[in-house]
């Protein structure tokens, strides 16, 4: 009668918590009549029947953090919109995903965009905004259009537009095609692209909620955060609750990537960890071993094997000297160079680099210039300190996230790999073979 | 090899010329066009990202005539435009091909192999980064992060997605492409072309049927822990078609390359017997 309680607590079944993408594998997901199916846009009507003060303290309640990166509290964003103030609110929807590894948004909004849709008009309605905006990245045009499709869907169905529900809502939702620009992911440098002008983060305070689009209170949220509200509308605070920890609640979308056997993405109570993940999808690719990996994103400080079981929830990342970020796990096996990773990260960062502020501009070009000779073995060994050196001039004195985001790589991969980073001095040239780490190193006896 | 234009040189001399205007039928065609892109926003300057996706629908890249129908769209100066079309990496500033093919070399795409597959294509197109070849048909670029990290190595052909991508797939990727033959992304609509692809980016449902639910609701990668959760058992190479279960006697006609299936279609290759591996090798 009793099932062997270890192994049950340990499957995927017990371990995973699919919600936003539990029936992604239907056919036609992304249509209105699919997820009318799996009852959506029940939690608008929840919504809609309380007070749009009590729907903010609501989702205040559940713990509901920002899934973009920071785990700034959503509902607390929300509650900083003036009231009141005669000015025009605005939410705007960051779907600029772009952070390297980050890959949860683009196929959220592929499969089921509705729930974004949905999540959009009672985030409206709780901040009494009558005009929202998706800012999409613009190099996803399939997405874009199953978006352009579902806000016509969502129209035609009376979720979008005049008396929305019968409940006085009005409220226009127009998607906007962004043009290639990581630094439009920093919320500020959105709303100056979503003005019409260059990409750049502006000075804070005043904070968007206060001066945001068109100098409005704006609230600006991640895609997934905002499509995480209608399930906890529709099933409640304390099931949400009941998942991830007290200061972590609810579910996440975990991306895996790299040297696995299974990349894709997995839907979990947040605090999951890697080894969980990695045990149920059959681990690293057979005959590898983890070597590093990125707990959210390029940006968040990278980790080693000896961080497998670090909690993946905002307070156990950062307690082992990371950050959540964007649940992007990209994981890399013996055969990866970390130099090489670092190197083209950085490269990244100086091509994305807005320009406005100075350490942030010449500092990641100094960066490139330094570790593009070390990888090709003309460094020198004061070429690491400088390294550093140079990746604290950044870190915390550039004008954005942007900025700390490069100097994370460099100080972690040091920290973890300055053997490495010598060896490249010593040996004057990379010790690794690229062709060992490709998808296809292992698959020679396929077409044998 | 490459497509230049002169209107990238650098002049210190004489202040350029006015841009040419359009045509008045082209450009009373636009206007309308812009007219319902600036209806969209409560500030007008805001419909200058989509308006520039729009002239480049025109024109294939943005020109000094189409930034000027920008600026008087929208009462603005040349300067104010050019800086924001000259910011974001989107806008070509040359003529390019109809298919623009940009393969990601960030990190985990490069490390999964996206650098062989980029330094394939060079080779094979006999083109550099930001090149066309002779035809106008293939730009080849290569790309950041596309936030499809779990089906790396990832090719984006006009923002489509081409997943799982080898050197030798993505090779007969690009012959189809200057051949004509008909293309399927893993992700995305069947091809249109560069200038089609900016007309969506500018806010402008695609209108072929299917378009929108072509490739189906999500990809295989989408789904392994939704399958996991399940109870179905572990991966079932639901991942990687590719994979030694792949059928090893596929149809050659069978347009390859918008499969991401390179493993078991490089067998079917008669002048690519080996597969990448030996291919690529030392």
């Amino acid at each position: 009668m009793t099932l062997a309680p270890e192994l049950k607590d340990h499957s995927p079944e017990k371990l995973l918590a699919p919600v936003l993408s539990a029936f992604w594998d239907e056919d036609e997901s992304w249509t209105l009549d699919t997820y009318r199916r799996h009852e959506g846009y029940e939690g608008l009507r929840k919504a809609l029947a309380m007070s749009p003060d009590d729907l903010i303290a609501y989702v205040k309640d559940s713990g509901l953090r920002g899934r973009g990166g920071a785990g700034f509290p959503t509902g607390m964003k929300w509650q900083f919109i003036p009231q009141g103030d005669g000015k025009p609110h605005y939410l705007v929807v960051n779907a600029d995903e772009s952070e390297p590894g980050t890959c949860k948004d683009i196929p959220l909004l592929f499969a089921n965009p509705h729930s974004l849709i949905e999540g959009i008009v009672i985030a409206c309605y709780a901040i009494r905004s009558s005009h929202a905006f998706i800012y999409l990245r613009g190099e996803v045009v399939p997405v874009l259009r199953r978006l352009h499709e579902a806000v016509r869907e969502a129209y035609a169905a009376g979720y979008l537009g005049e008396n929305i529900l019968g409940s006085g809502l009005d409220l226009q939702l127009t998607v906007h095609a962004g043009a290639g620009a990581y630094i439009c992911g920093e919320e500020t440098a959105l709303l100056d692209s979503l003005e019409g002008r260059r990409g750049q983060p502006r000075l804070r305070p005043p904070f968007p909620a206060v001066a945001g689009l068109y100098a409005c209170p704006t609230v600006v949220n991640n895609v997934e955060s905002i499509a995480s509200v209608p399930a906890i509308l529709q099933k409640g605070k304390e099931w949400f609750r009941s998942m991830g920890s007290e200061k972590s609640p609810g579910f996440t979308l975990y991306s895996l990537s790299g040297h696995v056997t299974s990349p894709g993405q997995y839907e979990a109570p947040l605090g999951i960890t890697l080894r969980q993940l990695l045990d149920m999808s059959g681990g690293m690719r057979a005959g590898h071993r983890l070597k590093f990996w990125t707990p959210g994103g390029s940006s968040t400080p990278m980790f080693t094997d000896e961080h497998l079981d670090v909690p993946l929830d905002y307070e156990g990342v950062g307690a082992a000297g990371s950050m959540l970020g964007t649940k992007a796990l990209q994981c890399f096996d013996e055969t990866t160079c970390v130099v090489r990773a670092v190197t083209r990260w950085t490269e990244f960062y100086a091509h994305e680099s807005c320009g406005k502020c100075t350490p942030c501009r010449e500092g990641t070009y100094w960066l490139v210039q330094l570790l593009r000779d070390i990888e090709a073995g003309k460094g020198a060994m004061s070429d690491l300190d400088k390294l550093n050196d140079i990746a604290d001039n950044i870190n915390g004195k550039s004008f954005c996230a942007l900025g700390d985001g490069a100097a994370s790589p460099i100080f972690s991969s040091l920290k973890y790999f300055r053997e490495e980073y010598e060896e490249h001095i010593t040996g004057r040239g990379c010790p690794f073979d690229p062709a060992k780490s490709t998808a296809w190193a292992d698959r020679t006896e396929v077409n044998a | 090899m490459t497509t230049s234009s002169s209107e990238q040189g650098v002049s210190l001399g004489m202040p350029q010329l006015p841009a040419p205007a359009y045509p008045d039928d082209v450009r009373a065609r636009l206007e309308a066009d812009g007219r319902e892109i600036i209806a969209r926003y409560p500030d007008s300057r805001s419909a200058l990202l989509p308006l520039l996706h729009l002239v480049q629908a025109e024109e294939g890249h943005v020109t000094r005539t189409g930034q000027q129908f920008c600026a008087d769209l929208l009462e603005l100066t040349t300067a104010e435009v050019a800086a924001v079309a000259t910011f974001y990496s989107m806008y070509r500033r040359r003529p390019s091909g109809d298919y623009q093919v940009g393969v990601c070399t960030n990190t985990l795409c490069a490390v999964m192999g996206g650098d062989a597959i980029f330094e394939s294509l060079q080779e094979h197109l006999g083109v550099g980064n930001g090149e066309t070849t002779d035809d106008g048909k293939v730009t080849l670029e290569h790309i950041e992060c596309n936030a499809a990290c779990d089906f790396a190595p990832v090719v984006m052909v006009n923002w489509e997605f081409f997943d799982n991508q080898t050197p030798a797939s993505a090779r007969r990727l690009v012959d189809d492409l200057r051949t004509g033959a008909p293309v399927e992304p893993t992700r995305g609509a069947p091809m249109c072309t560069f200038k089609e692809t900016a007309r969506i980016l500018a806010g402008f449902p695609d209108e072929r049927p299917g378009a929108v639910g072509a490739s189906g609701g999500a990809g295989p990668a989408s789904l392994v822990g939704l399958r996991l959760a399940r109870g179905e058992t572990a991966p079932a190479r639901v991942v990687h078609p590719r994979g030694s279960g792949a059928p090893q006697d596929q149809s050659p006609t069978e347009h390859l390359s918008s499969h991401d299936a390179p493993q078991d279609t490089s067998a079917s290759d008669p002048a690519h017997p080996a597969g990448p591996v030996a291919e690529e090798g030392e």
